[in-house]
């Protein structure tokens, strides 16, 4: 049984290879065959298969930073759009306390329909809804900014690695990015060409991934060469 | 019936568009066609014409239809009232409701719904123009349209119809032949696992062509479902685009 | 639109008996793979309609009544009859039956049997035109469903058939530029009498007729309508689910060895 090379690109039902191997990211076993679930590029890890997806949506995971839209009130809280499956629900005890008393505190004034939250996933599973957190470094409301989308399994690529490609778009453009896990980026500029320079670089990010010298090509967009 | 003198297979064996008894029409893919679906894709198979578009996974509502441990699909397959020669109405014909349940018969088993309960899953497929085959395009476009929008799926699919015209057996249908022939047979095959989710057939077949109709539409998924990787792969080209 | 319906929870403990009994080949109620339940039929069932049958398999009923109308022929067929079937999954049938219009099951239930009995000939259209291209008999087939325990195809196509057989009616004559009804009943002309096979395909094995638990726990339907020449005239795979072209084809042979024994049960297809 030769082994596949890593970095191939398979296509969903794709049978990948058949033995003693173990379905990983992205892949289910089928009689004793692994085969890719999305499109994407293949990675091999002991015996492990994966499959690092070029589709794909967002599925919450315990932990995950994600930056939320606020879509509805419930009595005790809010009802997050965090581009997901599911819906996710964000206690009004995160923004008022323990105190939370629902004939004094207002929600609807604190978090108005249509806001941004960065907030973090406290816990998850299929059988009932994200439950949302604004614990952490740089939590709560975001105020201003552009929000743009890319792939969810895209979002490594555009943190880069220990954060190299934040660090560049800061380098050049002088911007902040707010990258949520789901596939939600912020961006704040300080000017409209800067903006534009760092929209273009996500899109491409999102259109070639997949593609050798990416780095180089974000650069020169960044730059305003491309 | 029949128009006197309609000759759908002439003597050297050709058809009225040129093909030959086993020729498949030729197939155009354009993925992520619509910017607002999750997945979606142009799919043309001779003359017919067909926008697929999937949805989701999403809450299901009414919440009633959620099921608690696997997404539900939701399928339309509509014609446009100006796909075919007699302008259609744009209410839903029992065609369309059945060929929406068959067509989701044979997308349920490729898409891996338990990895989302009480979600649900559109997929929607417009017949934009109708030469032949629609269910069978309409399967084969969504798909497309599921992979495109990283829906996980255990197998691709692809469907076309053989049928028997003018007392011969043939494969994929246009209009004509499957207006004025003796039988119509939509096939959806995966070839990967080697199962049928679509077989239908209307129309009156020999026992022995039955066999040998199934055989041609099964080679004729083969060749979709190698056009299908072929657009997917070709979206995907590894070389440095410079 | 068609929406995932909700599957029936079958109890583990039923499915694993049908498991255990299918690996020696047996059911749950103790049929073999290939045999039909118990098979009884009534026909002038109902007196107003020109034609009725019912058909019992095992506890699944089906009545069908043929109700003669006279009207306009399809503009692409001016010399011919129109043949029209309409199936009501009735209420009282099921706690899965919801009141309203015909569903999608019903609408798919309707349209096969209509396949069968159009595309086998079964009735002879061209002889049912008064004036050609402006009056023809219409012949109104409505498959209602009194009792669904599993198979409901193959008691449809049965019922259909038989109510056509015994279907008497006054046809309409043209006499000096006037139509009015011949005095005499007259009965359907009739072509063929086809047969339709369901096999379900449960744990990778193939049976015939599935009741309603082995409907429910079956991977997937498949069925076959047949005329006595062993002529195909209508299939269909009818569930969600996989089955193998080695499957299709092996059910294809089971199913016209049992058409002939059921067209026979019906007093068909003898002598043949």
């Amino acid at each position: 049984m030769s082994r596949k090379t890593a970095g191939r690109l398979v296509v969903p039902g794709e049978v990948i290879v058949t033995g003693n191997y173990r379905a990983g990211a992205n892949t289910v076993k089928i009689s004793s065959s692994v085969i890719a679930t999305r499109t994407g590029l293949l990675r091999m890890s002991g015996n492990v298969v994966s499959v690092v997806a070029l589709r794909g949506f967002y599925t919450p995971q315990v932990g995950d930073r994600v930056i939320g839209v606020i879509e509805d009130l419930e009595g005790n809280g809010w009802k997050v759009d965090i581009n997901a499956p599911y819906p996710a629900f964000l206690p009004a005890s995160e923004i008022f306390g323990r105190r939370f008393d629902p004939l004094r505190h207002n929600l609807f004034e604190k978090l108005p329909l249509g806001s941004v939250v960065y907030a973090k996933v406290r816990a998850f599973d299929r059988t009932q809804n994200t439950l949302l957190t604004l614990k952490g470094p740089g939590m709560g409301r975001i105020e201003e900014g552009i929000l743009a989308y890319i792939t969810p399994q895209k979002i490594p690529r555009l943190i880069g690695k220990s954060g190299s490609m934040i660090a560049l778009v800061k380098q050049f453009t002088n911007t902040k990015l707010i990258v949520g896990e789901n596939g939600r980026v912020v961006v704040v500029s300080r000017d409209k060409a800067s903006e534009e320079r760092v929209l273009a670089a996500i899109k491409k990010i999102d259109e070639e991934a997949h593609i050798s010298g990416l780095t180089e090509r974000v650069i020169e967009v960044l730059r305003g060469e491309a | 019936m029949k128009p006197e003198g309609l000759v759908l297979i002439n003597n050297e064996g050709l058809r009225t568009d040129g093909r030959t008894l086993n020729d498949l029409r030729k197939t155009e893919i354009i993925l992520g066609y619509l910017k607002h679906a999750n997945g979606s894709v142009y799919y043309k198979q001779g003359n017919t014409k067909i926008v697929a578009a999937v949805f989701g996974p999403s809450e299901a509502h009414p919440r009633h239809l959620a099921l608690p441990d696997r997404a539900i699909l939701r399928v339309r397959y509509h014609m446009a009232p100006f796909s075919v020669e007699e302008r259609k109405s744009p209410a839903p014909t029992r065609r369309e409701v059945e060929l929406s349940m068959v067509i989701r018969n044979a997308l349920e088993p490729i898409v891996i719904s338990e990895l989302f309960p009480r979600t649900l899953i559109d997929i929607f497929i417009e017949v934009i123009q109708a030469d032949g085959g629609t269910r069978g395009a309409g399967v084969t476009a969504a798909a497309l349209a599921l992979a495109d929008a990283g829906i996980p799926l255990r197998s691709l699919v692809a469907a076309c119809a053989a049928g028997k015209v003018d007392g011969k057996v043939v494969l994929d249908l246009n209009d004509l032949e499957d207006k004025y022939g003796e039988a119509d047979m939509p096939v959806a095959y995966l070839p990967t696992l080697n199962k049928i989710s679509l077989l239908q057939m209307d129309g009156k077949m020999k026992v022995e062509e039955f066999k040998e109709a199934l055989s041609i539409a099964i080679n004729g998924c083969m060749k979709l479902y190698q056009a299908q990787v072929g657009a997917i792969r070709n979206k995907y080209t590894l070389e440095d685009q410079g | 639109m068609s929406i995932t319906p909700e599957k029936p929870i079958i109890s583990k403990i039923m499915k694993d008996n049908m498991a255990k009994l299918l690996e020696e080949n047996k059911r749950l109620d103790g049929r073999s793979l290939t045999q039909y339940r118990d098979i009884s039929f009534a026909t002038d069932v109902i007196q107003k309609a020109e034609g009725s049958a019912q058909v019992n398999i095992g506890h699944t009923k089906v009545l069908v009544g043929v109700k003669m109308g006279t009207g306009a022929p399809f503009p692409d067929t001016p010399n011919q009859g129109v043949l029209t079937v309409n199936a009501e999954l009735l209420p009282l049938a099921s706690p899965t039956f919801e009141p309203g219009p015909p569903d999608e099951r019903a609408i798919a239930l309707a349209r096969y049997v209509d396949r069968s009995v159009r595309e086998s000939e079964a009735i002879d259209l061209e002889s049912l035109v008064v004036v050609p291209g402006k009056l023809v008999h219409i012949v109104y087939i409505d498959v209602y469903v009194l009792d669904y325990d599993g198979n409901l195809i193959d008691a449809s196509v049965l019922a259909a058939v038989k109510a056509l057989e015994t279907t008497k009616f006054k046809k309409v004559i043209r006499e000096n530029d006037q139509t009015k009804f011949s005095d005499e009943l007259v009965p359907l002309p009739l072509k063929e009498r086809p047969v339709s096979v369901t096999t379900a395909v449960v744990d990778n094995k193939l049976i015939v007729d599935p009741d309603l638990i082995e409907e429910q726990a079956a991977e997937t339907l498949i069925t076959f309508t047949f005329t006595e020449a062993q002529d195909i005239v209508a299939v269909m795979k009818n569930d969600q689910g996989f089955i193998s072209p080695e499957q299709v084809l092996e059910a294809l042979k089971i199913s016209i060895e049992k058409a002939r024994e059921l067209a026979n049960k019906m007093g068909w297809w003898e002598g043949g």
